[in-house]
């Protein structure tokens, strides 16, 4: 029996596991391969959604289902907390105890969100990183009469890049039509010297917060929340005052994988680019590559490259891996081309008024994204309520 | 500035591994944990950060020691001021 064990039930580890059902699914059937889901909820949340409820438009029943519901029939799905992997006894330390055996590890534990890091954060910063935060965000939204905004990106990397910038284009489109846009000032802070890190994306989009009115504020690394005069401060020395202030909280990969002596303090795994596989550290600086853990594998969040954290890069990297690992199981070599992943990222890209633009690139092809208009909004929408059906399950 | 007089290094980010803005966040990661007068060297082969960098060392009020180009790679140095 070879044991496949796939940590965490976001869109990279139930696409993987699915994908794998179907791949494998004669080896599964005749008891010479398991796959096992391990989620610490038992439950898959569409986290591109929570943006949707603080710009009212989502509730959060409509972003939860149970995993068990996506998964195929032959994938076992174990609900636990995960405390450890071993990777030198080649198994996976459960909260109570459990402990599971693999032959092959894929690691989807994603990333979280740590508003605590910045003192006063939870207090006096809204975000849009869970439904609970999303909804007190909106409930701000609807008490607002006008003031100071002030929307920034406290930490990096962080969930789904663009969605701070859409969060602001938005929120003018919706202070627009409730005739408060007038006023109220919006400013916009970047960390980095530009509005986005993608130069050809942060061309497109600097013209659209000029259009906007809002105002953008680059190199401005959040240092500290001042709760009584209500200013948000950098530390390159800007103060920004705010009376409704929106911040990316900062984010880190899983403390499992950091306690296993698998991530550095960021969680981040180093990942091969390529095959996926976890290195054991990261490349020295002579390029000399450092040795993969032949049967640990990394998607999504999870990882160190490079890319968007989104699901859109876990759902073009689980294909590459439930590649290398059938092959693997099967004695054989991967499948070039399915067994190569080439950083093929597509996400939507909201601009406010009813449009949106979209981004596809890989790692030798920037995006090139097209004029926003509205059907990519609409492309935007139609993805986000068909996601049950096509993502997870392997069918787009 | 001739490289001989270049301040003692306190400090040195190997960001070479790192792409856009990766070796400016780690020296911003940095900075936030350093002492005024301490020298830090950053390696990068991303050409980005030979403006990136220098920029940002300008708006945040640090000095600039250098970008030296080395085989492959450049070591950006900047001293904390604050």
């Amino acid at each position: 029996m070879q044991r496949i064990i796939i940590l965490g039930g976001g869109v990279g580890g139930t696409l993987v596991a699915n994908l794998l059902a179907r791949k494998l699914h004669a080896e599964i059937d005749r008891g010479r391969v398991a796959v096992t889901v391990v989620d610490a909820t038992g439950d898959h949340v569409y986290q591109p959604g929570f943006m949707y409820i603080a710009m009212g438009a989502e509730r959060e029943q409509s972003l939860r289902r149970a995993e068990r519901g996506l998964l195929d029939r032959r994938v076992e799905l174990v609900v636990g907390d995960i405390v450890r992997i071993d990777e030198s006894r080649r198994a996976v330390e459960l909260g109570e105890g459990t402990r599971l055996i693999y032959d092959y590890l894929v690691v989807a534990t994603g990333s979280r969100i740590l508003p605590e890091a910045i003192a006063h954060f939870n207090e006096e910063a809204h975000h849009f990183y869970t439904p609970d935060a999303a909804r007190r965000l909106r409930r701000a939204l609807d008490a607002f009469t006008g003031g100071r905004i002030v929307i920034g990106i406290a930490g990096m990397p962080y969930k789904c890049p663009p969605a701070p910038l859409e969060v602001a284009f938005l929120i003018d489109s919706e202070l627009r039509d409730r005739h408060l846009r007038d006023r109220t000032e919006m400013h916009f802070c970047s960390p980095i010297g530009r509005v986005f890190t993608i130069e050809s994306v942060s061309e497109m989009a600097t013209p659209v917060f000029v259009e906007k009115g809002i105002e953008v504020h680059t190199f401005f690394n959040v240092d500290e929340i001042d709760p009584e005069q209500k200013l948000v401060r950098s530390l390159e020395g800007e103060e920004l005052p705010y009376d409704l202030l929106i911040l990316v909280p900062p984010h880190k990969g899983a403390q499992c994988v950091i306690d296993s002596g698998l991530a550095p303090s960021s969680g981040w795994l180093p990942t091969d680019r390529e095959t996926l596989q976890v290195k054991t550290a990261p490349d020295a600086p002579d390029g000399t590559k450092a040795p993969r853990f032949p049967n640990v594998y990394a998607l999504g969040d999870a990882t160190d490259l490079p890319l968007s954290k989104a699901g859109s890069t876990a759902h073009f990297e689980a294909p590459v891996v439930a590649e290398r690992i059938a092959a693997q199981v099967r004695g054989v070599e991967p499948e070039a081309t399915a067994g190569t992943y080439t950083g093929k990222v597509m996400c939507f890209f909201e601009i406010g008024g009813g449009k949106a633009t979209v981004l596809q690139f890989d790692y030798n092809h920037p995006p090139r994204p097209p004029k926003p208009n509205r059907f990519w909004h609409l492309g935007k929408i139609v993805f986000n309520k068909t996601y049950w059906h096509t993502v997870p399950k392997g069918r787009v | 500035m001739p490289e001989e007089s270049a301040p003692v290094i306190s400090r040195t980010i190997d960001a070479r591994g790192s792409f856009c803005p990766g070796p400016l966040m780690e020296l911003i990661r940095n900075i936030r944990e350093a002492q005024p007068g301490d020298v830090i060297a950053v390696l990068s082969a991303d050409a980005g950060s030979r403006t990136d960098i220098p920029r940002w060392v300008e708006k945040a009020g640090h000095r600039m020691v250098g970008v030296f180009p080395r085989d492959g790679y450049d070591e950006i140095v900047v001293e904390t001021l604050h």
